[in-house]
């Protein structure tokens, strides 16, 4: 009973918030309206057992991911209002619900078709994080180095990409030093 | 009222409904990648539910890829914004037409 009203719930806020997101027309809205979408979420991690994969949900989307984007929006001008594209509305909803149906499909006909086994059943009298370290460290080892190699290419790149001309300060310059850089900026950046 | 497998696969299609409109109808390209962001966790919900109704870990270790993935592509995808940003002025998908014939 609790479990259901637990799910309706979460599942309305959830889809409220992510509606305001692919609607809103102030970035910092949408913005805080998708970390609140990501804590909804991890809500339901918790209610189907997967206590480790919601902590690791509210730790590294709400914090680092959102926060990442927060730190993003710094450099855009994310007060002006956004453009959105004038196309044919029956045309994208249409399009998107059959897209969404299709991967269902996808996901729901070997269940239907065959009965599935269990490849790595629940380990009994461990809490879920035990049970997630067993397998991930057993069988799942080599993805799981693998993500790691793919998360330190991933810094290098962030670091490199946006690290450019960082160690000029726009507030300890006066007003020629500015232009003269901006002149050297667009120079070396055209 | 008990909740089934079902029920968070049909909550799964709609917020990946969801994702795809935002996908479709945002022109701003980082409200693209929070578009992209809800259909990775609408995944992952697919994910978690069929892990626990079936007994099986599986679901949950590649919903931990996923966030994986998802994290990386945000801090790549995040420095080549600000790069454009910084030559361009703006991150409007329609004015990235510099490779039209």
């Amino acid at each position: 009973m609790f479990e259901a009203i637990a799910f309706y719930l979460f599942a309305f806020l959830t889809i409220v918030m992510f509606y305001i997101v692919v609607t809103t027309k102030q970035a910092l809205y949408a913005l805080t309206a998708l970390a609140a979408g990501m804590i909804f979420i991890s809500a339901f991690f918790f209610i189907l057992g997967a206590d480790f994969l919601g902590a690791v949900q509210i730790i590294v989307y709400t914090g680092a991911v959102m926060a990442l984007y927060a730190f993003g929006m710094m450099f855009f001008d994310s007060t002006r209002d956004i453009k959105e594209k004038q196309g044919n509305k029956f045309i994208v909803v249409g399009l998107a619900t059959l897209a969404a149906v299709l991967v269902v499909v996808i996901f729901a006909a070997p269940m239907v078709s065959e009965n599935i086994v269990a490849f790595y059943p629940h380990v009994e009298g461990v809490g879920n994080t035990q049970e997630v370290g067993l397998v991930l460290f057993t069988k799942y080892l080599i993805p799981f180095e693998v993500a790691a190699v793919m998360l330190l290419v991933a810094m290098v790149a962030g670091i490199v990409l946006a690290g450019k001309k960082m160690d000029l300060s726009l507030t300890l310059m006066n007003a020629e030093e500015i232009k003269e850089a901006e002149e050297k900026n667009k120079k070396v950046l055209s | 009222m008990e909740i089934g497998l079902n029920h968070y696969l049909v909550l799964s299609t709609i917020l990946f409904a969801i994702g795809l409109v935002g996908v479709m109808r945002r022109k701003n390209l980082l409200l693209l990648f929070f578009a992209t962001e809800i259909l990775l966790n609408s995944v992952n919900i697919a994910f978690a539910a069929i892990s626990h109704y079936y007994g099986d870990l599986t679901g949950q270790m590649f919903a931990f890829f996923v966030i994986a993935i998802a994290a990386s592509e945000v801090a790549v995808g995040l420095g080549l914004l600000i790069v454009w940003f910084k030559r361009h002025g703006n991150i409007d998908l329609d004015t990235m037409t510099s490779m039209r014939g």
